[in-house]
């Protein structure tokens, strides 16, 4: 599998290489800014370039940083960290037929992964069929994941600690997406590849949905034999914002094998909500996402292991100054902030009564720079407090980190 | 340039900007000073495998368990939390558990998704066991037997009501006795545990590995549910190193020791009897690890068993300690067990007495004594005493 991509990899730098002989074969193609749009846009959403006359657009980002964090008066010092590169191919196959992939290269090709691979088919607006590797829409980050997207340059905890993003998992489904004048309604369903026991089995040592991930097999195999669904609708108000509800859910342990009954069929279940929206004059945009898992634990297991979490963020971004700085025409300097919630074990003992605790804060105020709007630097301060299981006292975080992200 | 001179500003301000560490005293983690590289090197080890190693049903978990790692039961390596707390059962004399063969001697209340957890078997007596702080233990275990059996007074022969005895017990296979061990008709002095049923910090480690969390070694190879020997499921040398890591395990350092009520306290802590059992002082012997050898430490603990009354005679037993009988609790470290304990007191063997005063009351047998006297005293000089204790 690693060597197909390298391959595919491989081929489109050659291209790319190639074409850059003549500049004037690669041609960068516009956004459509006519038509309005909805998160779950995302991953058309990107900018791309096309390759002389070949039928396909390409197109990436990449993330680096540089951080010095301490917890307690412990540091690991400084740290640079190459996060990930992402090449991003999008074809159109026919009339109403398109195909797009997202290909990832995590912490300097450690990690090679298939974010997005599908075919969208387009049989009316309001009803597409998507196939393939899909981006199960959970929340709004989940899909909307691109690194210069953002303003800061870690990924929400609650998005990647608790939620599982990026969540990509082979499967099948359908969207669909209707205007009227201020208005926009979109909806998307999915069944896909699900969960296992490691959600609740793991060396996080807490309920832990990102654990999942670690199990390629999953992309063939199915643990519990059900599908997962995820569902999301959307309604968005050209002058009020984006609201997303959604949900996830299925049977995530292997409940029986050969035919034999081994455990009881035990769901997780995910609910989510997000919004965005600019505020008119300030231009303030604010976009924040909230989720809720219900996960059934056995009852004779561990509490270490928490059957509810719940977690979100909210960023803020303010534009100071938009204007031609250091000779880039349309530069902007922002302020920014995020605040960050997670528990990850919402309950209390049953020895006790007590609040179990497992949660976390943090606060992460931000300076970011983009010379184009496909480019930020940024720089942010995280402090952080974060409690263990029996509510001791926090362990307390802070540090600086810098980082660079751009589409290309 | 302006750039460059942020860039040099944030990198200067990286450390001043970042949470500062807690004051050494407000800790009980950490190495004894004076380790070697090579030793700090093991320290860290043991660090990862006793704080970091989380055991799952891959590698090895259950598949009936009480913790799915070390750290579950020893935040911060202070005391424990009730979330934790273990049970043992088996029968009330000294002629050895009967329950063995039914899963004895504790209970795995906890099992994988699909098994079903042990229960106490019909007949059997039980008690709850709250975790320990681990905090100094390698000191504990460097007291030599002459020392703990020159304070024992098996026949309360100087009449003060206080008659503490060594548990004596048989070595498992795996443990090597030390070499100024006294035995007596083949059984030894065990120290480590509620009724130091342990004899040192490997006989622990590989108990709390099998008995915890369901992990099989080649020094104790039988799989808890089975009850089958089975392949090791943690390497000889992690055991090692945790052994290690509990050895140099710094002592905890006493707070506002100085301060006039702290000492007003300490003087009534040793009026009152108190200071009988929970002695201050001891000594270690000869160690290879140079921080541990021949040092005066204050632990406040006889390393004794000790009637402590009906109220707390949980009917159960081990070893030749009787079941009203308990090893005296180290005393160090205590004023900072709700930094471990979730913010508040978990006292006495099973985490009944949510405060000091508490555990003081629930004192009886040999230290009833010491408790009327507490109950004696007026409400300053109980305040002087339990700042006392809180500052250890």
């Amino acid at each position: 599998m690693i060597k197909f991509f390298s391959f595919i990899t491989a081929l489109l730098f050659s291209l790319v290489a190639a074409a850059q002989i003549d500049p004037a074969l690669l041609k960068r193609i516009p956004k459509d800014t006519a038509k309005p749009m909805l998160n779950m846009d995302a991953v058309y959403n990107r900018p791309f370039v096309a390759v002389g006359k070949l039928p396909v657009s390409v197109g990436g980002y990449m993330e680096a940083n540089w951080q010095h964090l301490g917890t307690d008066g412990v540091s690991e010092g400084h740290q640079f960290q190459f996060r990930r590169m992402t090449l991003f191919v999008s074809s159109t196959i026919g009339k109403r037929l398109k195909f797009l992939s997202e290909i990832e290269f995590e912490d300097g090709a450690k990690e090679i992964s298939i974010e997005f691979a599908a075919i969208d088919i387009e049989l009316h607006p309001l009803l597409n069929l998507r196939g393939g590797m899909i981006l199960n829409p959970i929340g709004a980050f989940n899909q909307n994941h691109d690194g210069p997207k953002w303003e800061f340059t870690d990924r929400p905890i609650a998005a990647t600690q608790m939620l599982p993003a990026t969540w990509s998992n082979a499967g099948f489904g359908i969207y669909g997406k209707h205007y009227n004048k201020d208005w926009m309604f979109g909806y998307e369903a999915y069944l896909s590849g699900n969960f296992d026991n490691t959600i609740i089995d793991n060396v996080e040592n807490k309920t832990f949905l990102p654990a999942a991930k670690n199990n390629k097999e999953r992309f063939e195999e199915i643990n519990s034999g059900l599908p997962l669904l995820t569902s999301k609708v959307a309604v968005r108000n050209s002058k009020i914002g984006e609201l997303g509800l959604s949900y996830m859910g299925g049977v995530y342990n292997k409940f029986q094998d050969d035919g034999l009954q081994l455990d009881d069929k035990r769901r997780v279940d995910v609910f989510a909500v997000d919004f965005n929206t600019t505020l008119p004059k300030l231009k303030t945009f604010i976009t924040a996402e909230w989720a809720w898992i219900k996960v059934n634990v056995p009852a004779t297991f561990t509490q270490q292991y928490g059957n509810k979490q719940q977690g979100g963020f909210l960023d803020i971004v303010q534009p100071l100054i938009k204007k031609k700085m250091l000779g880039w025409p349309n530069a902007t300097l922002n302020l920014a902030c995020r605040l960050e919630y997670v528990d990850w074990n919402k309950g209390t003992f049953t020895s006790t009564g007590g609040n179990i605790a497992e949660d976390l804060w943090s606060i992460m105020p931000a300076v970011s720079f983009r010379p184009t709007a496909q480019t930020v630097l940024r720089l942010n301060y995280r402090h952080q407090g974060q409690r263990d299981l029996l509510g001791n006292p926090r362990a307390k975080t802070g540090g600086f980190s810098f980082g660079i992200s751009t589409y290309f | 340039m302006a750039g460059l001179v942020a860039a040099v500003i944030i990198i200067q301000a990286c450390t001043k900007l970042q949470p500062s560490a807690p004051a050494d005293d407000e800790l009980l983690d950490g190495p004894v000073a004076g380790l070697t590289y090579e030793q700090n090197r093991q320290f860290l080890a043991g660090d990862v495998a006793f704080n970091d190693e989380v055991f799952t049903a891959q590698s090895g978990l259950g598949s009936i368990f009480v913790a799915t790692s070390c750290g579950s039961c020893h935040a911060g390596d202070g005391k424990g939390h009730p979330f934790t707390t273990l049970t043992r059962f088996g029968q009330t004399d000294s002629t050895g558990n009967r329950f063995l063969h039914l899963g004895g001697p504790q209970l795995q209340n906890r099992s994988l998704s699909g098994f079903t957890p042990e229960q106490i078997p019909t007949g059997a007596t039980f008690s709850k066991f709250t975790p320990p702080a681990n905090t100094g233990l390698g000191f504990l275990e460097l007291v030599s037997d002459a020392d703990i059996l020159a304070m024992a007074d098996p026949n309360d022969a100087n009449g003060d009501g206080i008659s503490g005895v060594p548990n004596y017990e048989y070595l498992p296979s795996f443990v090597t006795p030390f070499s100024n061990a006294l035995p007596r008709n083949g059984k030894y002095i065990h120290r480590f545990g509620k009724k130091a049923a342990a004899y040192n910090l490997l006989h622990q480690t590989v108990n709390a590995y099998n008995q915890d969390i369901g992990i099989t070694s080649t020094f104790s190879p039988m799989d808890v549910y089975s009850g089958l020997n089975i392949d090791p499921e943690v390497s000889d040398k992690t055991i090692r190193d945790v052994v290690f890591y509990l050895q140099t395990l710094k002592t905890p350092v006493q707070r506002n020791q100085n301060d006039a009520k702290v000492m007003q306290g300490k003087n009534i802590f040793i009026q009152s009897g108190c200071e009988s059992c929970h002695k201050q002082t001891l000594q270690t012997g000869f160690s290879n690890i140079a921080p541990l050898s021949n040092k005066t430490f204050h632990p406040y603990t006889d390393l004794l068993l000790h009637d402590m009354g009906p109220g707390l005679n949980d009917g159960y037993t081990e070893g030749s300690a009787k079941t009203s009988e308990w090893r005296t609790p180290p005393l160090w470290g205590l004023g900072l067990s709700p930094n471990s304990q979730g913010g508040q007191y978990f006292l006495l063997h099973d985490g009944r007495a949510k405060s000091i005063e508490e555990a003081i009351l629930l004192h009886g047998g040999e230290a009833t004594n010491s408790k009327d006297k507490f109950i004696q005293l007026t409400a300053a000089d109980k305040a002087a005493l339990l700042k006392f204790l809180e500052s250890l």
